[in-house]
C-alpha cells in the first residue's frame, strides 16, 4: 500500500513541478515541426509525382522511424532527467527524514518512486510515439509495421535508463548521477555506431566492442531492435536507411535490458537501505 | 519503577575517520520531557537519527518504545520533527498531512479529521491550503509540528524545533511541548537555547564530542544553589566552618578592602537547599551580623558552562 502511496505522491510532484512542463512544451514543439515538416514534404512530392509507391512507403516508413527516433531521444532525455534529484535531493534536503521515520520500508520508497516515474515516462512516450503515429496516418494514410513489437522495446530502453538513474541517485549526489547515466547513454550510442561499421567492414574485433558496450548500457540497442521490427524486411535487409541497423541485435538482448532493470533496481533498494539519511 | 521508552547501550556513529557519536548510553522514561543538550557538532542530530533508524549505529544497541531501533511497526507511534523544517514544498500544507496520515495507515476520514484538528492547533487553517513553498520558517516549523503529531505519538522527537524562530515561534513549541507533557507523552528535545530547555524540561543530559558527560533534573533541589551573603567581618574560623557546608565561589578577597567597610561578602555554591539555613545558623551563632541572604537557583546556563569545561570553543 505504500508503494502506491508513494507513486501517487512522485505523479503528483511530476505534475506540479516545472520539469514535466518544460518536457510537454518540448514535446509539442517536436510534434508540431515533425508534422509541418512532413505535411510540405508530402505536398512538393505529390506535385511532382516522382516517387511509385514502393519508393512511397520506404520513404513514409523512414519518416516514421525517424521521429519514432527523436520521440525516444526526448524520452531518454525525461527518464534521466524527472527521476535524477528525486532521492539524491531528498536526501541532501533532509525532505526523505519525515518519509522515512513512517512505518513504511525503504524500499518501498525507491519502488513508489521508481512506478510513479515510469508511468510519467510511459505516458510521455506513448504521447509523442502516438503523435507521430497519428501525424503520420492523418497525412499520409501511412501506417508502419511491427508496432505492437517495437514500441514496448523502446519502452525498455527508457526503463533501463530509468531505472539507472533513481538508482544511482541512492548513492551519489544529483550531478554526479546525471553525468553518469548520461555517460552510460553516450556509450552505448558511440558502441552501437563503432558495432554497425565493423559489421559493414567485416571487423570482428569493432563488433564486439560494440556488443560490450550494448552489455554495460543496452539501451541503444534496444532501439536497433524496436527500429528493426518497425520496418518491413526488404528495408531492413537493404540496410537502406540509416535506421537499418546491420548488425541486429537478438532477442537475447530483451532479456538482457529486463535483468539489467531488476539488477539496477535492487542495487538502489539495497543502497537506499543502507544510506545514511 | 517508570518504564524506560528510550534506551541505549554504547551506540557509535563513526562517518568515515570522523566519529559522531562516541559512546551514547541513555534512558528516557515515559512522560518525560528529555531535553539533550550540547554544543553545534556534539553529535545530537546524529543521535536523533540513530533512535529514528535514519542513520544505522556503528556500535551499540538500543530500544524504543521496546523494539528494536527501527522497527517499522513501532515508528508508527513516533513522531518528528526533523531540524530546519524541510518538506515536500511543492504540496500544500493540509495536502502534507493527509499525505502522513495514509503513511500512517489512517483512514481517509480519520485522517482528515485529525489533520483539521492539528491544522487548527497549530493555527495554520487559512494557509492550510497554500503550497508549502510560499510559507514564512515559522509557517514551515507549524506544519512541520502538526505533522509530527499527526500519528498522536506516544513519543515525540523534535531536533532544535526553535532554531532561527522569532519569540512567537518558540512560545508555540513550548504551549505544545507543555500540552504533551500533561498528556504523558515522552518528549525527546534536541536543543541548545538553554532557556527554552529550561521552560520545558523535566530531565536534561549535557552531550560533549559524543558521550553523556552529565546527567540532571531540571528545577529540583540536584540542581543546586548560589547563596550570596554579605554580613560583618568573617573570623578565620567562621570562615571555615562555612566553607564545609558548600563549594565558596567568591570569598569577597577581590572587595575594596580600604573603603572602610568592615563587612564581608562571599558567594558559595550549594548542593542542596537545606544548607542555607545552616549557613545561616553558623553566622548567627558566632554573633556576626547578616545583612543579606540571596539564593539563586543555578541556571542552566551556569550548568552548561560548568560541564562542558573552560576548553569548549563555539561549534
Amino acid at each position: 500500500m505504500s508503494i502506491g502511496t508513494i507513486a501517487r505522491l512522485t505523479l503528483h510532484e511530476a505534475l506540479r513541478r516545472r520539469i514535466l512542463t518544460a518536457a510537454l512544451i518540448a514535446g509539442a514543439a517536436f510534434l508540431a515541426l515533425y508534422g509541418l515538416g512532413l505535411h510540405l514534404i508530402l505536398k512538393e512530392s505529390s506535385t511532382r509525382g516522382n516517387m511509385n509507391l514502393i519508393e512511397r512507403r520506404i520513404f513514409l516508413n523512414v519518416m516514421t522511424l525517424a521521429g519514432l527516433y527523436a520521440a525516444s531521444l526526448l524520452t531518454v532525455m525525461t527518464a534521466v532527467l524527472l527521476p535524477v534529484d528525486t532521492l539524491s535531493g531528498e536526501i541532501s534536503s533532509g525532505v526523505i527524514q519525515t518519509l522515512a521515520v513512517r512505518p513504511i520500508r525503504r524500499r518501498d520508497i525507491v519502488l513508489g518512486k521508481w512506478l510513479g516515474h515510469w508511468t510519467v515516462m510511459c505516458g510521455y512516450f506513448l504521447l509523442l510515439a502516438g503523435g507521430v503515429l497519428t501525424l503520420m496516418s492523418t497525412l499520409a494514410h501511412f501506417t508502419p509495421p511491427g508496432i505492437a513489437r517495437g514500441l514496448p522495446l523502446v519502452l525498455l530502453e527508457g526503463t533501463v535508463l530509468l531505472t539507472v538513474s533513481i538508482a544511482g541517485g541512492a548513492r551519489l549526489s544529483t550531478v554526479t548521477n546525471g553525468m553518469l547515466a548520461f555517460g552510460l547513454f553516450g556509450l552505448a550510442f558511440i558502441g552501437n555506431w563503432v558495432e554497425q561499421i565493423g559489421t559493414m567492414a567485416g571487423n570482428e574485433a569493432a563488433r564486439q566492442v560494440g556488443t560490450a558496450a550494448s552489455l554495460i548500457m543496452p539501451g541503444e540497442a534496444l532501439w536497433q531492435l524496436a527500429a528493426s521490427q518497425m520496418q518491413p524486411s526488404i528495408l531492413r535487409d537493404l540496410g537502406a536507411s540509416p535506421f537499418s541497423p546491420v548488425s541486429v541485435p537478438t532477442t537475447a538482448m530483451v532479456v538482457w535490458a529486463g535483468a539489467y532493470v531488476v539488477a539496477a533496481l535492487a542495487l538502489g533498494i539495497r543502497w537506499f537501505g543502507r544510506r545514511a539519511l | 519503577m517508570t518504564e524506560n521508552v528510550i534506551e541505549t547501550h554504547g551506540l557509535r556513529k563513526q562517518f568515515g575517520a570522523k566519529t559522531a557519536v562516541e559512546n551514547l548510553s541513555l534512558a528516557v522514561r515515559r512522560g518525560e520531557v528529555f531535553g539533550f543538550l550540547g554544543p553545534n557538532g556534539a553529535g545530537k542530530t546524529t543521535a536523533i537519527k540513530m533512535l529514528l533508524a535514519l542513520v544505522a549505529p556503528t556500535a551499540g544497541t538500543g530500544r524504543v518504545l521496546g523494539a528494536p531501533l527501527g522497527h517499522r511497526g513501532t515508528r508508527a507511534r513516533l513522531g518528528f520533527l526533523p531540524e530546519h523544517f524541510r518538506f515536500q514544498d511543492w504540496l500544500t500544507g493540509r495536502e502534507l498531512l493527509h499525505l502522513h496520515a495514509r503513511l500512517l495507515g489512517l483512514s481517509a476520514i480519520e485522517g482528515r479529521t485529525r489533520a483539521d484538528t492539528l491544522l487548527a492547533r497549530v493555527d495554520l487553517l487559512d494557509a492550510a491550503d497554500r503550497l508549502i513553498r510560499t510559507y514564512s520558517k515559522g509557517m514551515m516549523q507549524r506544519v512541520g509540528l502538526a505533522q509530527a503529531l499527526l500519528g498522536d505519538p506516544e513519543v515525540v522527537f523534535l531536533d532544535e524545533p526553535t532554531s532561527g524562530l522569532d519569540p512567537l515561534g518558540r512560545f508555540l513549541v513550548r504551549d505544545v511541548i507543555r500540552a504533551l507533557r500533561d498528556r504523558g507523552t515522552t518528549v525527546f528535545l534536541n536543543s541548545h537555547l538553554l532557556g527554552e530547555v529550561e521552560a520545558t524540561c523535566s530531565r536534561v543530559v549535557f552531550v560533549k564530542e559524543g558521550r553523556v558527560i552529565h546527567d540532571m533534573r531540571v528545577g529540583e533541589a540536584t540542581g543546586g544553589f548560589e547563596v550570596g551573603i554579605r554580613s560583618g567581618t568573617l573570623t578565620g574560623e567562621a570562615r571555615t566552618a562555612i566553607a564545609r557546608l558548600g563549594r565558596v565561589l567568591d570569598d569577597g578577597a577581590s572587595s575594596p578592602a580600604d573603603s572602610g567597610d568592615s563587612r564581608a561578602s562571599l558567594r558559595i555554591a550549594v548542593e542542596v537547599e537545606d544548607r542555607i539555613p545552616e549557613i545561616a545558623r553558623t553566622l548567627v551563632e558566632r554573633g556576626i551580623p547578616v545583612y543579606e541572604i540571596r539564593v539563586q537557583r543555578k541556571s542552566l546556563e551556569t550548568w552548561f558552562l560548568d560541564v562542558m569545561g573552560e576548553d569548549q570553543r563555539p561549534g
